[in-house]
């Protein structure tokens, strides 16, 4: 399941339901990306995301397909936060629960990476000197491509 | 009576210095992607960026596409900077 929301949410919560997936998972792996204070620019005090509804979605359900055709994948989460964000907020949450811990932790690492490099979000940082769009980052992209295969 | 238009939408920082979210423009018949961004940077100004040196993504109808790719009547095209979520 999929949801772009400007609400926070509930990694506790969402690890109980994942936990529900069934008898045959054995493991479950969890990512969760939060505001930093330091990103292109120093004293970040917050974040806006923007987003192209529709395609964000789509873009990610092709991402967990492709990831449940690689590895052994018995449910998905993705919840991806849009508009305005505070320093330590939760930005993203991506929970990946398999049989066994190999297939978790690859399949949460692809569906991350290549949602950093592929899903149209895009971050302005706020910060007392103004506001600042994110520049893609070269080792990003790097790490999406690694995946290639 | 089928669309005879092109819907072109631009996003996050390209959005911004063109002062444009949505524009509504007649289909032109073999026109590709290409095509497009050359007529839209010939209006000058902040325009020519989409020619510039800068990358511009792009998406048709929701999907990345290149810009050789043809675009057509009805199509949604979208431009943006590379995507920075996550």
């Amino acid at each position: 399941m999929i949801s772009i929301q400007t609400a926070d949410f509930d990694s506790g919560e969402e690890h109980k339901a994942l936990r529900a997936s069934g008898a045959g998972t054995g493991a479950i792996a969890t990512f969760t990306g939060l505001v930093r204070d330091s990103g292109d620019t120093q004293g970040v005090s917050g974040l806006f995301l923007e987003h192209y509804p529709g395609m964000t979605e789509q873009v990610i359900s092709g991402l967990i397909e492709e990831a449940s055709r690689r590895w052994d994948v018995r449910k998905v989460r993705v919840i991806h936060r849009v508009g305005r964000l505070l320093l330590q907020d939760q930005i993203v949450f991506v929970g990946v629960c398999s049989s066994h811990r190999g297939d978790a932790f690859a399949a949460c690492e692809f569906i991350m990476d290549a949602l950093k490099t592929s899903a149209p979000f895009w971050k302005k940082e706020l910060s007392e000197s103004g506001e600042h769009w994110v520049e893609q980052k070269a080792s990003d992209v790097a790490r999406g491509k690694a995946w290639d295969k | 009576m089928t669309d005879q238009t092109i819907t072109v939408r631009f996003f996050a920082r390209l959005r911004e210095e063109l002062g444009t979210e949505q524009l509504t423009l007649p289909a032109e018949g073999d026109q590709s992607v290409s095509d497009l961004l050359a007529t839209l940077a010939s209006r000058g100004g902040s325009w020519a960026q989409l020619q510039g040196s800068q990358p511009v993504m792009i998406a048709i109808n929701q999907a990345m596409a290149k810009p050789g790719a043809p675009v057509r009547a009805g199509d949604e095209v979208a431009f943006f900077p590379p995507v920075t979520g996550g």
